[in-house]
Formats: structure tokens, C-alpha cells, sequence
């Protein structure tokens, strides 16, 4: 039996938690607490992904976390290590394929308390996950010469692009921009941007621009708060989301959520493992908290998701108990009560 | 076909043939009666008005230098007009070139006539030297990278097939010969320019094969050259560290789209592309272009584009040509001019014409009094 199932009027959804590797855990109970203080309707569901191999010799994630997806339809997961020599490929692979995660979102908003060079960032990179150039086909032609493919398909790009302009019209933004290098890749880009433009068509109410990729990084070097929601192909939106994280703060302060097909999404920090700072208390739980908060959004909390951030951001503003990597001395721990304490002043 | 085979059993041989070609068989830029003969190709947008303004200050500063312009229209399907081009360019030797712009709307067959050019002519180094200028309000300080990106194969080889309708497959090519070449050259202008570092930019986490070989490749060079550090970063952590701290990179060396991204997000952090010059080098030709080649149509014709690249890109070229006093001189000016901030243009927060940037320039080429023999 479930607890959310065992409680029913208290409304509970479930969802699949999986605290990942190294600092995972402890940022994951760091978000429990503050789900907890802010009485956010959810019920959390742990799960391991460690990648076992099934009947076949195929590598699959194990059976009861796969269950717990599919029945929950929303993840929250922390960073996941990629151990070399393996023999497995990435976990982050694994389950990209296995709930085909098709669209990866990552807002990025400026932070109030945290400085960086780049003041009132507010973008959205919407990158395929699928295809593109991270197919994985590779071939050595002849000996010394090597040829990767990149793959774009019509399926796929109208998919990535009718999620663009859905988000944007449930999210209030006003423009989507193409990013293509369709001048260089005619056929391949060329297909991308084709597709974006016709669904552009069913989406009269949201401005549609086209810009290369060579453009997109130039200007938002120099001017970020010209662009709203970026649509774009696997490796540019590898590329690009990056680079938007670098200006609002890096990895450590963005969110980031995987949209897949049949309504699964699963929202996670991007940040690594950080095995130097595990377990020791000093880790960051910002960026995924703040994936958190864009997963409550996702469901329709809008009133928790707005509670906590605020809290969170308040905390940051105010300096006086930030994390190690944010410029402060506190703990974890420390970090976490103060937002905690934050929401429930703001009952 | 033995220098292949050489690439594979001993690079540091296979480098050192290349560079005896380099020295033996080459033909020196045209030169006659003393002036030399530069290809020039307007292309279209701002590339016209910018390079008018580059033949102007030639004149004025009496440069030995005579152009031989050969259009090319963007908006025919034959590839005849790029052919002349390039058939100038072997004869010369040397060109400046504008933008020329690639219209979405012709076939996919139409390839785009930048890319025919630098391949005809295997121009395979990009270089471009990102420096932070006195007189320019950046985000950034201090600013000092020189990017090498490989300029003909990659993601630009232009293989694309559509194998069943609604899957298009594109190919992206990495070679030795070609990343060892790159490499060595990377290595070369390091050290030529007394530079301590040469970072690789490269996505070989995730494609293993093509990526993993131009890592290899420039590995392999870097034990050539013990007095320069090597490192490598992936491409993606490589634009979030630009944008935080962009004064950890020295000399960075690329394949031929991380090139693309990598130098126009530099582009932007030194202050836009009106300022950075590039060159494109081959072992027989070099063409020179503003670093980012953008085409600016929409600010053609409106006396607001920034001359400053072009003008900084042909004294890239009269050094290429030895004609260092001249380069100087013109680069002195532009530098002088760049202080200046009432002169600067749109594109750097001013309000300035790119008639008023030109005269100043003319200006102080006047005030320095003529030159009376080349030095």
C-alpha cells in the first residue's frame, strides 16, 4: 500500500524520488524538509536507479523504479555518477530512453542575492533530447578518418517544437526563437526549422523569430534579456543551456526538467556529484530546490512552488547563511532551516 | 598517399613534411612593380560599404596595395561567380572578403558560398585574437584569448542525404591528417607569440569516436612542444566558464562548430562584432574577414556599422603581405580612434556614424606626416 493512497483526503500526489550519488542524498532530505515545512501536497517515493542488467544482457533501470515512474509520472532526481569503466552507458542515458524524455526545459532567472555580471536574465532553453547529434553513430570510415552522424527527423522536431509553444503559452511567454545553423546544414537544420515554422502557424498568439546559432551566443554575451524561450536541437541546446546557466550562476543555482512522452517528467539538478563534499554537510541544495519548485509548477501548485522560491531567494538575498560555493561559510543544514523558517513566517 | 600513412605511423614526421612543403613550394602573393593585388570580395550586407571604406583609407595612406573585386550574387544557384573568386584568389594569393549571404530559401543543393571558398582553397586555420580594448565598456576585463578553430571539415563537410523521407542524416567528418595539422599549428603560433597554454575544446564524452580522435591529435602534438601546457574542457563547461571567468583561456584549438560557438561568445564578451577581426590561413592562401562574418543586413546602408573589424581585418593582411609599416600605422589610428568614446558606434553604446570613425582615422594617419619609404 501507498501513503498517499492510505490518507486519500489529504489530496497527496506521489512522486518518485531518487537522491542520486555523492551530495544527492543530502540535498534530496534538504528538500524533503522544506516540501515539509511549506505542507507542499506531496508524497515522496525513493527509488535506487542503479542500472542492472536484464534478461537479454540489456542494461535497464531496476524494475521497481521503473514502476514508480510510470505510476507516479513525475521524478525529482539528484545527480547521478557515471562511473568510467562500467560497461554500462550513463544512467542519465538510461532513463532519458526508458521514459523517452524527449524535451529538456532549464529556466533561467537572474537571482536577486546572487551577483553575477549578467543582471535580469529570464530565458528559457528548450533543447531536443533525442536525436541530433548525440544519435551515437559513429564509424571509423578508414583508418585515421571518423564520421559521427547527426540524425534529425521530422518527428521529432515537430514534437520538440509543439512543446516549445505549448510551455510558452502556459507559461506566459511571449516568444519562441529557433536555433538552427541551417545556413551550414541546410537539409538537417533546414528540416528543424521547417517544422518550427509550422507549428508555428497554429500558434498565432506567441511572436516566432529564427536566429542562427552564431548570433544567439554574440548576442546573449552581450545583451541576454533580448531572448524569452530558445527552441533548438540536441547539441546547441547542450551548448546553450550551459552557457545560460554560466551567466545567472552555473550549475550549482540552475533547475532543470526532462518532459517525456505519456506525461512522465522528471526534474533534476544538473550539478555533479560532488564526491570531495559528500556527506560532509556543505553541499548546495539551491538547484534542486529550485528544480522542485519548477515541478510543483508542473503539476499546478502554483501557490508552494511561488512560497518556496521566495523563501529560497529571500535566503540568498540575505547573505547571512549561505553554502560554501554561494560565498558563505554555513552549512547545509543551516541553509535549509533558515528557508524552512522563512515559509512558515510567510503563512 | 605516403603522407597519410605517415600521419598514422609518425605524426611528428607527417608535421614536419607539411611544414617543408610549407616553406619550399609556396608562390608569394602577387606582387608587381612593387604593389601587390588583393582579391576582394564585397559579399552583400555591410560587407560592401566596410570594404569601400578599407579601399578609402588605402588610398589616402597610399598603400601599396591594388584590389581586383569579384562579385558574387548570393541570389543565382550557379556556382560560377564563387569559382572566379577563387580562381582570383590563387592568382593573388591573398583576398579580404565580406560576407556572402546564404538564402534559406534556394534549394539545400545551393551550398553556402563562404563554405565552398574556405574549402576550395583549404583555408584550414580560423584565427581570431579576442583582446579586451581600453576604450570599450565591457562586462568583462582583461580579456586576452586567441582561438584556433579548424576551418574545414567537422560539422561544415556539407554531407547531408535524406535516406528515408523525414530523417535526414547529416555527417560530421574528423580526420587525422586534419586534426594534426590544426593542432601543430595551434601549437606553432603559441609559441611564436610566446604564449604559455593551448586548451582543446571538444564534446568527446559524448561522440567517442570523431572528438576522441582530434583529443588524440592534439595530444600527440602537445608532446612536441614541452614548453607550452595542454589541457582540454568539454564545450559546454567551456562557454559557462567564458561567461564567468573568461581570463583562465589562453589559446584554445577546436574542431570546426565548437569553433563557431566559442568564437562569436568571445566576440561578444571583448564587445560585439564590430571589433574582431579574423583570418582564414591555408598553407598556399590566407583570406581575411571580420572574425564573426556576419552578413548585417539589417543595418546595411545606414552609415551605423562599425568599420572597425574590417579595418583591423586589412592590417591583419598588409602584415600578412609584410607591409608592417603601413599595418601599424593604420592600426594605431584605429586603436586611437577607439578611445575616443563620441566616435563610437551603435553597436558599442555610442552614436557615432561609420563615416565619423573613418575620417578620425584618416585624421591621424594625416597627423603622423607621410611616410616616405616602406619600412
Amino acid at each position: 500500500a501507498h501513503l498517499c493512497d492510505l490518507i486519500p483526503s489529504l489530496q497527496m500526489q506521489t512522486v518518485t524520488l531518487i537522491p542520486g550519488d555523492g551530495i544527492g542524498p543530502e540535498i534530496s532530505s534538504a528538500v524533503v524538509k522544506i516540501f515539509e515545512a511549506a505542507k507542499a501536497p506531496v508524497c515522496w517515493e525513493e527509488r535506487n536507479v542503479t542500472a542492472i542488467k536484464g534478461p537479454g544482457g540489456r542494461w535497464m533501470i531496476p524494475p521497481d523504479a521503473k514502476e514508480s515512474m510510470d505510476r507516479s509520472k513525475i521524478g525529482l532526481k539528484g545527480p547521478l555518477k557515471t562511473p568510467i569503466a562500467a560497461g554500462h552507458p550513463s544512467m542519465n542515458l538510461l532513463l532519458r530512453k526508458t521514459f523517452d524524455l524527449y524535451a529538456n526545459v532549464r529556466p533561467c532567472i537572474s537571482i536577486e542575492g546572487y551577483k553575477t555580471p549578467y543582471t535580469d536574465v529570464n530565458l528559457v532553453t528548450i533543447r531536443e533530447n533525442t536525436e541530433g547529434e548525440y544519435s551515437g553513430i559513429e564509424h571509423v570510415i578508414v583508418e585515421g578518418v571518423v564520421q559521427s552522424i547527426k540524425l534529425i527527423t521530422e518527428d521529432a522536431s515537430r514534437r520538440i517544437a509543439e512543446y516549445a509553444f505549448e510551455y510558452a503559452r502556459n507559461n506566459q511567454r511571449s516568444s519562441v526563437t529557433a536555433v538552427h545553423k541551417a545556413n551550414i546544414m541546410r537539409m538537417s537544420d533546414g528540416l528543424f526549422l521547417r517544422k518550427c515554422r509550422e507549428v508555428a502557424e497554429t500558434y498565432k498568439d506567441i511572436k516566432f523569430t529564427e536566429m542562427y546559432l552564431d548570433t544567439v551566443c554574440l548576442n546573449m554575451v552581450q545583451d541576454p534579456t533580448q531572448f524569452d524561450v530558445l527552441v533548438m536541437p540536441n547539441l546547441y541546446g547542450d551548448i546553450l543551456s550551459d552557457l545560460c546557466a554560466g551567466l545567472i550562476g552555473g550549475l550549482g543555482v540552475t533547475p532543470s526538467g526532462n518532459i517525456g512522452a505519456n506525461g512522465v517528467a522528471i526534474f533534476e539538478s544538473v550539478h555533479g556529484t560532488a564526491p570531495d563534499i559528500a556527506g560532509l554537510d556543505l553541499a548546495n541544495p539551491t538547484a534542486l530546490l529550485l528544480s522542485a519548485v519548477m515541478m510543483l509548477r508542473h503539476m499546478g501548485h502554483h501557490e508552494h512552488a511561488t512560497r518556496i522560491q521566495t523563501a529560497c531567494f529571500d535566503t540568498i538575498r540575505d547573505k547571512k547563511v549561505l553554502t560554501g560555493d554561494l560565498g558563505g561559510s554555513s552549512k547545509c543544514s543551516e541553509f535549509t532551516a533558515d528557508i524552512c523558517h522563512r515559509i512558515q513566517d510567510l503563512d | 598517399m605516403a603522407i597519410k600513412l605517415l600521419s598514422n605511423l609518425c605524426p611528428s614526421a607527417f608535421l614536419a613534411v607539411c611544414r617543408q612543403q610549407q616553406r619550399d613550394d609556396i608562390p608569394p602573393p602577387a606582387k608587381y612593380g612593387g604593389r601587390h593585388t588583393v582579391t576582394l570580395i564585397p559579399g552583400d550586407g555591410i560587407g560592401p560599404e566596410l570594404l569601400n571604406h578599407v579601399r578609402e583609407v588605402f588610398r589616402f595612406s597610399c598603400v601599396p596595395v591594388d584590389f581586383e573585386v569579384v562579385h558574387v550574387n548570393s541570389a543565382l544557384e550557379s556556382e560560377d561567380d564563387i569559382n572566379d573568386a577563387i580562381t582570383a584568389i590563387r592568382r593573388n594569393g591573398v583576398a579580404l572578403k565580406g560576407n556572402i549571404e546564404t538564402k534559406h530559401t534556394m534549394a539545400p543543393s545551393v551550398k553556402s558560398r563562404n563554405n565552398l571558398l574556405r574549402t576550395s582553397l583549404d583555408l584550414y586555420a580560423n584565427v581570431m585574437h579576442c583582446q579586451s580594448l581600453p576604450g570599450v565598456q565591457t562586462r568583462h576585463k582583461n580579456i586576452d584569448i586567441m582561438i584556433i578553430r579548424e576551418n574545414t571539415e567537422g560539422e561544415y563537410s556539407s554531407l547531408e542525404h535524406e535516406s528515408v523521407t523525414g530523417v535526414v542524416e547529416s555527417l560530421k567528418i574528423i580526420t587525422r591528417n586534419n586534426s594534426l595539422r590544426i593542432a601543430d599549428y595551434a601549437f606553432r603560433l603559441a609559441r611564436e607569440k610566446g604564449r604559455k597554454r593551448v586548451t582543446a575544446v571538444h564534446k568527446a564524452n559524448i561522440m567517442k569516436l570523431g572528438d576522441g580522435l582530434f583529443l588524440q591529435c592534439c595530444r600527440e602534438v602537445a608532446s612536441d612542444y614541452p614548453d607550452i601546457t595542454f589541457d582540454s574542457m568539454i564545450v559546454d563547461n567551456t562557454t559557462m566558464q567564458l561567461v564567468s571567468n573568461p581570463q583562465q583561456f589562453d589559446v584554445m584549438v577546436m574542431p570546426n562548430l565548437y569553433g563557431n560557438v566559442v568564437s562569436n561568445v568571445c566576440a561578444g564578451l571583448v564587445g560585439g562584432p564590430g571589433l574582431v577581426p579574423g583570418a582564414n590561413y591555408g598553407r598556399d592562401y590566407a583570406v581575411f574577414e571580420t572574425a564573426t562574418r556576419n552578413t548585417g543586413k539589417s543595418i546595411a546602408q545606414r552609415n551605423i556599422a562599425n568599420p572597425t573589424a574590417m579595418l583591423l581585418a586589412s592590417c591583419m593582411m598588409l602584415d600578412h603581405l609584410k607591409l608592417y609599416g603601413y599595418a601599424s600605422m593604420i592600426r594605431n589610428a584605429i586603436l586611437t580612434t577607439m578611445n575616443e568614446t563620441r566616435l563610437h558606434t551603435a553597436d558599442i553604446g555610442g552614436q557615432g556614424t561609420t563615416s565619423d570613425v573613418v575620417q578620425s582615422i584618416m585624421r591621424i594617419i594625416q597627423s603622423k606626416g607621410p611616410l616616405i619609404s616602406e619600412l
